[in-house]
Formats: structure tokens, C-alpha cells, sequence
């Protein structure tokens, strides 16, 4: 173990300051000390305490930092070099499409036309920004072959809760009151808590033996209470359903929506459209297909498409081509559900997922999806290799469209190894560990999404790590049970953390 | 790649697992793809097609400001570890983005003078309905009462949800500005799930916070208070009483003033501070502290069992994907304004936008919409079409400011323009928008009497 120990190879970027000790921005600084220069008071000089009463004044400023820029530069960017990132290495995190993010976008969308341009700018004055957004739903309705677009909501899980609001609103408006939710004990968790959040009710369908939804179960369940199925397709364990059919069959025969969450649509761009499959309404996460960067956990961006009948009750205001052929925005849609956030939507997420699009074009959207599902199951083939497979073998299914899910079950009773301990100690050799411990039905699961645009290289120097960390854990659990050793910090104690937490700076 | 897989063809992989009747079996009916200048070229002839706040002279405000974005904000926005990594899921590779969270956790207490903080919501409104369901879940009770003063969008978005969760929202009138402390009280039962105003308001008045806070306390049921909620513009903080000294139990709010861009909207974030007993109700990522095995100071992702991929049906809400890289920008612009900085260019503001609200007062055609103290934006009213105004203004390159009516719908709003000042527009700006202004008042009553 002395080996290990020691840090060789700081994976980290070589950067000494990784390991410092960890001080906030709030530690550093002395009084007086600023970046900030104020401009001058330019207007006649006025006693502010008239302009502003004594008691809705603050008594003392709050304890933000005195720091000088050079000191602000120097401590983000000494933080920055703590984080591991996808321009520095893989990051086959399950169900995140951890794909590479074009810098040309970020230059695009830094454009003062429309980093600069104020959400209530005239519509005629905005023509360039609604026409952006225009075109923009019109290629997501034509990946989801779904006819109606709104880019309003702020992430996948917030237009999942569009989604569920706009069933609601489409039974409600047929006189009907259903209250269960479908959703498969695979889904992800925003799709339950998305479900309670919008008055509605639970229920589980199970999953069969190959990995797809009971049917025979889902036929018990599904009744006239039913509202809609939340479904994801391919699902959480990187299958796609081959029963998808008689599975919208059976929900539309009790006349409920069918709903399908978008994680996973980076299998299938320009091969299946979920509308074909018999979806009403979807939902896109412009942060997963459409290389809008993740940005540490956000922004993000989830549009929604909806069939016909789903159409009256899209959210405000939705953008609208005029007869002269200039956009609008129309907010005047007395069937809507209403508004789910302030003004038009992240904005920003669309210039860059629209510059995706126009790169791409319809071939090579296609060929995103394509080389996304050979990625995987090259990837899975690697690891189904001698040395791995009997340790980690794949929980359901035989091929995988672009993720799959291995059970580390049997690398946990014959090596001592759980999960999290190969995911701690692929971080010593510069991986980002796929997801742990979900989808929750598959014992110790790892969930490896390589996505399309990683290298055949990368792919096996992943493979080799898993077999050498396997390897390395018949020699010596202990090894793997105590990594990481080359990160700035090591295992942390989560359990002290939530017991007495301690959420900000502590001042003086 | 292959024959490792075992398959004849990538066609062969498709075909196994996606039945023939969902396949799609034509190419998507989009444009061919284009090299990376053509498209830039594309967007950048979009983006011409905007008049953005660099192209003309703009007092909009209502939510979204144009404040200056300083140059390191940028720098460490596009840094490849800030932008392209995801939620900090494992904290030993993660700690910059964590301790950026813990950092603007803090920051977000000490502006507010509350307990806790999360790690960023979406955006302002859609963070006054998840305050709202923080409420629900803490009391269980089945009445929003909301001041007229909230944002109307806020508004909007509180009542799409609360339909969905089975809540009624009431709103309360305002009177000379602010929100009328009758109609207030009167308002507030024991049914009262969250009692629900904005400081300053959507008319750029600051309100009685205080008041309105105790109000809602004394209107208290036997089974306690309602949740007191403020929608801040924490712009303001510099200078205004923090909400949690007056009372308030949660405060939200829209961050993007807080070196964010205008964005067309968005991506932004949302603010949620609360009184330490809520903690366990916050939505959304919390940074902790800790240590890891070797003793050493750490954060990691906490109480995460409040979190929809733990609690799944039982979460406290559906949040996943947040706004992190916005709240980076947040902290970094309030640690570069600074402990002084944030009170002085409140000051700076306070005093321009006076200044800006008597010189437009003073114009024929144009009065205050109330009296009441503002800080950063204010109401007034046009003595004629203010859409027609605004494009007179327009045809000078000034945008003066927001259409009251045409955001809240309410009659009383006919006739009322919103104008916000940032550090960018200088005495010289405003008497420019006092001139182009008045001329253009002038003409549009000159147009309709002729």
C-alpha cells in the first residue's frame, strides 16, 4: 500500500496548491481592502437618510469579503483547480450525457445581441432572438415528432412538472379527475417527487425480467384513475423497450398521456422519435443531447413538445410566427396551465443548442446517436472481457443503446469491493466514476454512459483501469477501500456533515 | 469496434433492440450541417437583429437588470472547470465547485440575515413558488395570501403550481404603492399557508416590511404563523434592512443583477435563504462542511436526504439541475463589489434613481405613480399611450423603461411606465431620457388632441 499513498501523479493538473489547506474567500482579505471602484456620484448631492428612512435602512453592511481583484483571481482560480472537469478528462456519469461542450458556442452566446438583449425588449426589437427561438423549436419538434414546442422550462425536472401539469390540465379539461402517476421503478427520482409536487399520486409499475416494463403489470394498474405513464426510453438501464408499442397501446386504451422523459434521447436523434412511439409529451434537457456545458450542476434548459391535444395548455407565453413573417410572443392562451417561471426561458441554453443543431444538421444529429450506442457497447464488450465480467456483469439485457448498467454485486462478495470503492479509486487513475447506485432495482449499479464524442482510446484506457483496479482488489481490497490518494481531499465524512451541518462561513 | 461487440454491422445493434414499427427509416427533416464559421456567422446575424442594451439607451428593468459584468466574471465563467463538469456528486473532485457553493451559501445569509441558504434555485419567480411549497409542506394549510407588489410573473408562475398541488393564492390590493396593511391583515387567517410580498415591489416601492412581517404574525392561528416570505433584489441589500431583521422567514429572489447577464431572461439564478428551523424543507443542492479521513476541511453535497433521487415521491422538491454556475458568478460579483462596495453603490443608486424620479416627474404629462421611497426603480405615470411613447423614444435610441399595463394587465396600471437605473446610466443618460422623454409625451398628446 506504501505505493499508493503517495501522491505520484497528481492527477489534478501537477498543481501543488490542490492539496493547501481549504480556506473560503471570506478568510482571506483585510478591512479596507477592494476591487471595486464606485462611479462618482454625478447627480446634486441629496441627504439619502430623506430619500430613505432610518428604519428601512441597514444597520451594519454585510460581512461580504475585502479582497483586491489579483486575490480574487487567485482564489477561484486556485478552486477551479480542486474540480475535475470534462475538458480535462472522461466523465461517463450515467444519464447525464457528459459530452463535449463546442467552444464556439460560448462565443456565440457571448454576442451582446443577445448576452446583452433585455427579456423585455419589443418583440419587433427582438426579432433576431425570437427567431432563434422559433427555429429552435421547430428542430426539437422534429427530433421528438411532436408539433408543439414551449422552451420555457428551466430543466429537466421543471418540465417534467410541466409535463404532469399539462396532463392534469387535458383531463380537467375533459371533466376528468385522475390521480395516479405510472412511473417504473427505474425512473429517475425527479419523475416521483415531480408527481406529488403536482397534486397527483404515485404509482409503481414493476420491471420484467429483461429490463422493460411488466406488462402485465402495468395491464393490472392502468385504469381509468390513471392520469398518465412517466416513462424513459431507453430506460435508466440503457434499454430500449421492445414492447414499447402495446406498452402506449395500453395506456392510450385507458386514456391517459403518455409521458417521456428526455434523459436519454441522446440514444436516439434521427433513429426513433418518440412521438412515433406513441409519446404526447416530452420533455428535452438542452444540457445532456444539446452540449449546453453542465455548468457544475447548472443552468440547464428542459423544453417540452406535445402532441395536438396537449397543445391549449402549453405554458406562456409561447413564440409565434405572425402572417407577415415576423415572431411574437403570445401570451394570450386562455386554455394555458400559465407560466412556471419569469419571462421567456433560459435563453442563453437555446443560443447554444441551436448552434448544435445548425453544426450538426440532421445527418450528423444522427450520427451522434449512433456512435453514442457504439460507443457503449464497445465499451460494454471491453468490459465484458475475462478479468471483468465475472466480477461486474451486465444486469439486464445483452446489447445496450448509448449507457448500461453493470450490477458490482459479485465484485462485492468475491473482492470486498463495493462500488463506491472502484468509483473512489478510478479518481487516482484521472476517471470521473460513472454513476453509483442507480437505477436503484440493480444491486451495487454502475451506470457508464461514454457518450459519442470520446475516442476509441479513451474507451479502453477506461477498460484497462477497471480490470487493473479488479486486479489490484484480488491482491489487496484494502487499496481500493481507502482511495482516493491523489485528490485534494480524500473520502469525506458525509454522515458528520448532515448530523451537524454546517451550511456557511463561520465570521467574527 | 465491431467485431468486438460481436455484430456484423451498427445497423445490426439498432435493429436487435428498436422494433421496426418506432423506427424512424427517413433522415430528420432538418438543414444539412455547416463548418463552425458559417454557423457563427448565423448566429451573429441573428444576434444583429437584436437591439440589445448595448444599441440603444435603456431603462428596462422589471426583474432583469443591465448592471456592469466585471471582466473576471467572465475569465472564470468560461474556465473548463467551472463550465463543463456537472453536480459535485463525487466531493473529492469537486471541491472548487463545492466551496464555491459553501462561499455563496454564506453570501446569500449574511445579504439576507438569515440562517441557512441553498446552493441556487432556477430564477426568481419559479423560487417564490417553491417558498410556497416549502409552506405547504411545513404547515399543510391551503391559502397563499400574496401582495399585489409581487413581480406578476412571480404571481403567475405561484399560481400554476399552486393549482397543481391544490392551494388558493389571494392577492391583496396595494394602496399609494405599497401594499395596503388593511387589506393585509384582513387577508390572513388561519388558513394562511404563507403570507407572500416583495421588497422593494414591482412598483419600485420599498415597503413597510416589518409591518407587513408582524402582520402576518399577529394574524397567527392556534396552530402558529404563516411562513412570512420576501421576494429581495439583492442590489438593494447593500442599503436595506435584511429581511430576516424584519421578520421575514424566507427570502427569495432573482439573482441575475448579481453579475449575471440579461440573457434574453435567462440562464440566471434564484436566491432561497431561510430561518434555520425550514433547513430540512429547502429545496435543492446544500454545500456542507466537513472532514475527510485525514482531518482535512471538505465539502460535500448535504441533507441530501430532502432530495428527489433519495426521497423520491417524499422530496421537498423535484429540483436536480440548478443553476450553479450562475450562483459562481453571483458570489464572485459580490465578493469583487465587497463588504463597502455593495452599501456604496447602493448609494449610488439611491441617489440617481431620486434624482431620475423627480427630473421625470417634473416633465408635462408625467406624474409619480406614489410617493413612496424607492431605491432603484420607479412607477410613473404617462399622461398619454405609453406603447406609443415608447416607440417615439425608440426612434431617438432611448428605451425608456417598462409598460406597467401591458406586464400586470391591471387597469389601474394604464398609463404607467417602470424605470430602472443601474451604476451604467450616468446623470447625462437620465437628463438624455428626461429630454427624449418629454418631447416624446409632448408629441403623443399633440398627436391625439390634433
Amino acid at each position: 500500500m506504501s505505493t499508493v499513498e503517495q501522491p505520484v501523479d497528481d492527477r489534478m493538473g501537477g498543481n501543488p496548491l490542490a492539496r493547501q489547506a481549504a480556506r473560503t474567500i471570506f478568510q482571506k482579505g483585510a478591512p479596507g481592502r477592494r476591487a471595486f471602484m464606485c462611479p462618482e456620484l454625478d447627480v446634486p448631492e441629496v441627504d439619502t437618510h430623506e430619500l430613505l428612512p432610518a428604519r428601512f435602512r441597514r444597520s451594519t453592511p454585510a460581512r461580504l469579503p475585502e479582497v483586491s481583484e489579483p486575490e480574487i483571481v487567485r482564489h477561484y482560480v486556485g478552486l477551479s483547480k480542486r474540480n475535475f472537469d470534462l475538458d480535462s478528462g472522461f466523465y461517463p456519469l450515467g444519464s447525464c450525457t457528459m459530452k463535449h461542450n463546442p467552444r464556439l458556442h460560448e462565443r456565440a452566446a457571448a454576442l451582446p445581441g443577445h448576452a446583452r438583449l433585455h427579456p423585455l425588449q419589443d418583440p419587433e426589437r427582438a426579432q433576431g432572438a425570437l427567431e432563434l427561438m422559433w427555429n429552435l423549436q421547430g428542430a426539437l419538434a422534429e427530433i421528438a415528432g411532436l408539433p408543439h414546442v414551449s422552451l420555457q422550462p428551466s430543466a429537466g425536472s421543471h418540465g417534467e412538472l410541466a409535463g404532469v401539469l399539462l396532463t392534469r390540465a387535458y383531463h380537467e379539461d375533459r371533466g376528468e379527475h385522475r390521480h395516479k402517476v405510472l412511473t417504473p421503478d427505474t425512473a429517475h427520482g425527479t419523475n416521483p417527487a415531480t408527481v406529488t409536487m403536482a397534486g397527483l399520486e404515485v404509482v409503481k409499475v414493476a420491471t420484467n425480467a429483461d429490463g422493460g416494463v411488466d406488462i402485465d403489470d402495468l395491464r393490472a394498474k392502468a385504469d381509468s384513475d390513471v392520469a398518465c405513464l412517466m416513462l424513459t426510453n431507453p430506460n435508466t438501464l440503457g434499454l430500449f423497450d421492445p414492447n414499447i408499442e402495446e406498452i402506449a397501446r395500453i395506456v392510450h386504451g385507458v386514456g391517459a398521456t403518455l409521458y417521456y422523459d428526455g434523459a436519454n434521447l441522446n440514444a436516439v436523434m434521427g433513429l426513433s422519435r418518440p412521438g412515433d412511439m406513441g409519446f404526447d409529451i416530452v420533455h428535452f434537457n438542452l444540457h445532456k443531447s444539446f452540449t449546453q456545458p453542465h455548468g457544475g450542476g447548472g443552468p440547464g434548459s428542459g423544453p417540452i413538445a406535445v402532441s395536438d391535444r396537449v397543445a391549449p395548455f402549453l405554458p406562456v407565453p409561447v413564440v409565434v410566427q405572425r402572417e407577415d413573417g415576423s415572431f411574437d410572443l403570445d401570451a394570450d392562451r386562455p386554455r394555458s396551465i400559465g407560466r412556471l417561471r419569469g419571462f421567456q426561458g433560459n435563453y442563453g441554453c437555446f443560443v447554444r443548442a441551436y448552434a448544435y443543431i445548425c453544426s450538426l444538421g440532421a445527418d450528423g444529429l444522427k450520427d451522434a446517436s449512433e456512435t453514442a450506442v457504439l460507443n457503449a457497447n464497445y465499451l460494454l464488450a471491453r468490459l465484458r472481457e475475462q478479468g471483468i465480467a465475472e466480477y461486474l456483469p451486465l444486469a439486464y439485457g445483452d446489447l445496450c443503446m448509448h449507457e448500461f448498467v453493470l450490477s458490482g454485486g459479485p465484485m462485492k462478495r468475491d473482492l470486498k469491493l463495493k462500488t463506491l470503492d472502484l468509483a473512489k479509486r478510478l479518481l487516482d487513475f484521472g476517471f470521473h466514476p460513472p454513476t453509483v447506485y442507480f437505477p436503484l432495482l440493480v444491486d451495487e449499479a454502475l451506470m457508464v454512459e461514454p457518450t459519442e464524442t470520446e475516442t476509441r482510446e479513451t474507451l479502453d484506457a477506461f477498460a484497462d483501469a477497471i480490470a487493473e483496479i479488479l486486479k489490484e482488489a484480488a491482491r489487496d481490497p484494502e487499496i481500493a477501500q481507502g482511495a482516493p490518494y491523489t485528490t485534494p481531499v480524500r473520502r469525506l465524512d458525509e454522515v458528520a456533515a448532515a448530523k451537524r451541518p454546517r451550511i456557511r462561513e463561520i465570521l467574527s | 469496434m465491431l467485431a468486438a461487440i460481436g455484430v456484423g454491422s451498427l445497423q445490426e445493434i439498432f435493429d436487435r433492440q428498436i422494433p421496426e414499427g418506432v423506427r424512424l427509416g427517413r433522415e430528420l427533416d432538418l438543414p444539412a450541417g455547416r463548418p463552425e464559421q458559417e454557423v457563427f456567422e448565423h448566429l451573429r446575424e441573428l444576434a444583429s437583429r437584436n437591439t440589445s442594451a448595448e444599441d440603444e439607451l435603456t431603462f428596462l428593468g422589471a426583474g432583469m437588470y443591465d448592471h456592469y459584468i466585471p471582466a473576471l466574471i467572465d475569465m472564470l465563467m468560461e474556465r473548463s472547470e467551472f463550465l463543463t463538469p456537472y453536480t459535485p456528486y463525487q466531493p473529492e473532485i469537486s471541491q472548487g465547485g463545492l466551496q464555491v457553493m459553501f462561499e455563496y451559501q454564506t453570501a446569500v445569509t449574511e445579504l439576507t440575515g438569515l440562517d441557512v441558504a441553498n446552493a441556487s434555485t432556477y430564477e426568481g419567480p419559479s423560487a417564490v413558488a417553491a417558498a410556497g411549497y416549502l409552506a405547504k409542506l411545513d404547515n399543510g394549510r391551503s391559502t397563499f395570501v400574496v401582495s399585489a407588489g409581487l413581480h406578476p410573473h412571480s404571481i403567475e408562475t405561484l399560481r400554476t403550481l399552486a393549482h397543481g398541488y391544490g392551494m388558493d393564492v389571494v392577492e391583496v390590493p396595494l394602496r399609494d404603492g405599497v401594499t395596503d396593511p388593511d387589506e393585509w391583515a384582513r387577508a390572513i387567517s388561519a388558513d394562511t399557508s404563507a403570507a407572500i410580498f416583495a421588497q422593494p415591489n414591482f412598483y419600485g416601492a420599498v415597503e413597510d416590511a416589518e409591518a407587513l412581517s408582524a402582520a402576518a404574525k399577529d394574524a397567527a392561528g392556534p396552530d402558529g404563523a404563516p411562513v412570512v416570505v420576501a421576494q429581495v433584489d439583492p442590489i438593494t441589500l447593500g442599503i436595506l434592512r435584511p429581511p430576516g431583521e424584519c421578520g421575514v422567514d424566507v427570502a427569495v429572489g432573482e439573482g441575475q443583477a448579481l453579475g449575471n447577464r440579461l440573457d434574453f431572461g435567462g440562464p440566471s439564478f434564484g436566491m432561497f435563504a431561510a430561518r434555520e428551523q425550514y433547513l430540512r424543507r429547502m429545496p435543492g443542492r446544500i454545500a456542507g462542511e466537513t472532514v475527510d479521513v485525514d482531518g482535512r476541511r471538505g465539502f460535500v453535497l448535504t441533507l441530501q436526504t430532502r432530495e428527489q433521487h433519495i426521497r423520491r415521491e417524499k422530496a421537498t422538491s423535484n429540483i436536480c439541475t440548478a443553476q450553479a454556475l450562475n450562483a459562481l458568478a453571483g458570489v464572485v460579483y459580490l465578493t469583487w463589489l465587497g463588504r463597502d462596495g455593495l452599501v456604496e453603490l447602493g448609494e449610488l443608486l439611491l441617489a440617481r434613481t431620486n434624482y431620475a424620479r423627480e427630473t421625470l416627474a417634473a416633465l408635462d404629462g408625467v406624474e409619480k405613480l406614489h410617493e413612496q421611497p424607492v431605491v432603484r426603480e420607479f412607477a410613473l405615470r404617462l399622461d398619454a399611450d405609453v406603447e406609443a411613447v415608447r416607440r417615439r423614444c425608440a426612434l431617438h435610441g432611448v428605451n425608456p423603461g417598462a409598460d406597467l399595463h401591458a406586464l400586470t394587465g391591471r387597469p389601474e396600471d394604464r398609463g404607467g411606465l417602470l424605470v430602472a437605473i443601474t451604476e451604467q446610466r450616468s446623470r447625462a443618460d437620465i437628463d438624455r431620457l428626461a429630454e427624449v422623454l418629454g418631447a416624446a409625451v409632448a408629441a403623443e398628446r399633440e398627436a391625439v388632441t390634433a
